[in-house]
């Protein structure tokens, strides 16, 4: 974007165009990866700094991990339902391209989620799992990846699939709301568990600023992925359009 | 519409008693129970609407990849889709007559299941009240999946991946209802609203989504 000169709507949308976006994917993607690497490597400094709770000792640091993989996983749905209505709306290749270039990513940052929040729940709770309305909703939206991914990949041709996709994601958009606000219909089935409870504490600045940069440096991890995803993406089509057309020739 | 509700029905029913097959799904997912967790009259009782209600659930997905699939097989999805009427009234029907020859038999045989399982009355009572207002949304959002999954010709496992993650919330205000309905501290009324709620959610936005895709995908 940034040699874009044309400040219209025009210039934007003309990443739409697949040859487009891979010219900007080139472009951009070294720089992406650079800055998520320094973003990455000042957050795990500011995160080694970072003092020790008093309650939880060292092993608050999980939470510098666990809590932008959590983020993350949200995020990225939210980054497929945006992309599932440019595939309804627009009728985009390149959206299409993109939920499914989000979709593992999206499951891998869910299961980094879980796994580290395990991880911590078992010194902090004295349980590596418990089905507490959070964990069990966070597990859910990894279930709707897996599936979103089965699905994917059912198709024979790609283009066939991305309407099919594209709703599903947005059916499972609308119901990622309604797991959340569970929680207290949840706990009426299940006693709760009370020490489960992830209130987000007021956080002293010491613990947020590590915390936020971490996020960032996630985020753009996710960035830096996704163009990468979208970029094999869009070539294996290239490819898969090359045989089909070698193979019509040959025959 | 009327006809077109009486026309699936028929089929579902001459077509080899997929209601049946339902409701025998449904007694052999209850029956599992005592098997895993043992015969204890009290744990039977007390898991009860539980059992009944994932038993249902399980029931409701096995017809749903036959929706729209028979449909597209014997051309008849063309005509639905080329007619006047507006796509989701069609579906809302396809989903009422697929709920009436598959849901509304696991419904009325709840109470059975229940007497087998040591339930108290008015536990079947909350039970069956719940799973016949929650069943139909399994329907409505089953239509999704079914529309979505229309091409596949192995679509049926995939369905049930895709389904059951939103249907949890029907599950979840079903069994809150119930358990409300019999222990004194947990409300009834408010997820039973909300279960309420989510039938009629899905029942709008299941039929437009289906009508949507089957629009766009038929050949």
């Amino acid at each position: 974007m940034a040699t874009q000169t044309k400040p219209s709507t025009e210039g934007f949308w003309s990443f739409a165009n697949p040859s487009k976006f891979m010219g900007f994917a080139n472009r951009t993607i070294p720089a992406l990866a650079i800055t998520t690497l320094i973003a990455l490597a000042a957050g795990m400094f500011m995160v080694l700094n970072a003092p020790e709770d008093y309650q939880q000792g060292s092993s608050v640091l999980i939470m510098f991990v666990h809590v932008p993989a959590a983020w993350l996983s949200m995020m990225i749905y939210t980054v497929m339902a945006c992309s599932a209505v440019g595939t309804i709306v627009w009728r985009h290749p390149l959206a299409d391209v993109s939920l499914r270039a989000a979709a593992p990513l999206g499951a891998v940052f869910t299961f980094l989620a879980l796994v580290t929040g395990s991880l911590w729940g078992k010194p902090m709770w004295g349980t590596w799992w418990e089905w507490d309305a959070r964990m069990t909703s966070v597990l859910i939206l990894l279930i709707i990846y897996l599936g979103l991914i089965a699905l994917s990949r059912a198709f024979e041709e790609p283009a066939e699939g991305a309407q099919p996709l594209a709703i599903m994601t947005l059916t499972g958009f609308i119901i990622v709301p309604v797991i959340k606000f569970s929680v207290n219909w949840w706990n009426t089935l299940h006693q709760p568990a009370s020490v489960m409870r992830f209130d987000r504490p007021a956080m002293d600045a010491a613990f947020l600023y590590p915390l936020l940069v971490m996020a960032i440096g996630y985020s753009l991890l996710f960035f830096t992925l996704h163009f990468m995803s979208m970029r094999n993406e869009i070539l294996g089509r290239r490819i898969r359009t090359m045989k089909i057309a070698n193979a019509q020739e040959g025959r | 519409m009327g006809a077109l509700l009486k026309r699936d029905i028929l089929i579902a029913i001459r077509s080899g008693g997929g209601a049946l097959t339902g409701v025998l799904f449904f007694l052999v997912v209850v029956i599992l129970f005592p098997f895993a967790i043992g015969p204890d009259t009290g744990t039977l009782a007390r898991l009860g609407p539980a059992i009944l209600w994932i038993g249902a659930l399980l029931a409701s997905l096995l017809g749903l990849d036959r929706l729209f699939a028979q449909d597209r097989e014997d051309g008849s999805l063309d005509l639905i889709v080329m007619q006047a009427h507006p796509m989701a009234l069609t579906i809302f029907v396809k989903a009422a007559a697929h709920w009436l020859v598959t849901g509304l038999p696991l419904v009325l045989a709840a109470p059975l299941f229940g007497i087998m399982l040591n339930m108290e009355p008015i536990a079947i009572a909350a039970t069956v009240t719940t799973l016949a207002i929650g069943t139909p949304a399994i329907a409505f959002i089953g239509t999704v999946g079914a529309a979505v999954s229309v091409k596949l010709p192995r679509g049926g496992l995939l369905i049930s991946v895709l389904v059951l993650p939103l249907v949890i919330p029907v599950l979840i205000f079903g069994v809150a209802a119930t358990i409300g309905a019999l222990e004194e501290p947990a409300p009834f009324t408010a997820p039973f609203l909300l279960l309420c709620a989510v039938t009629l959610f899905t029942a709008v936005l299941g039929p437009l989504a289906a009508g949507y895709m089957l629009r766009h995908s038929a050949d």
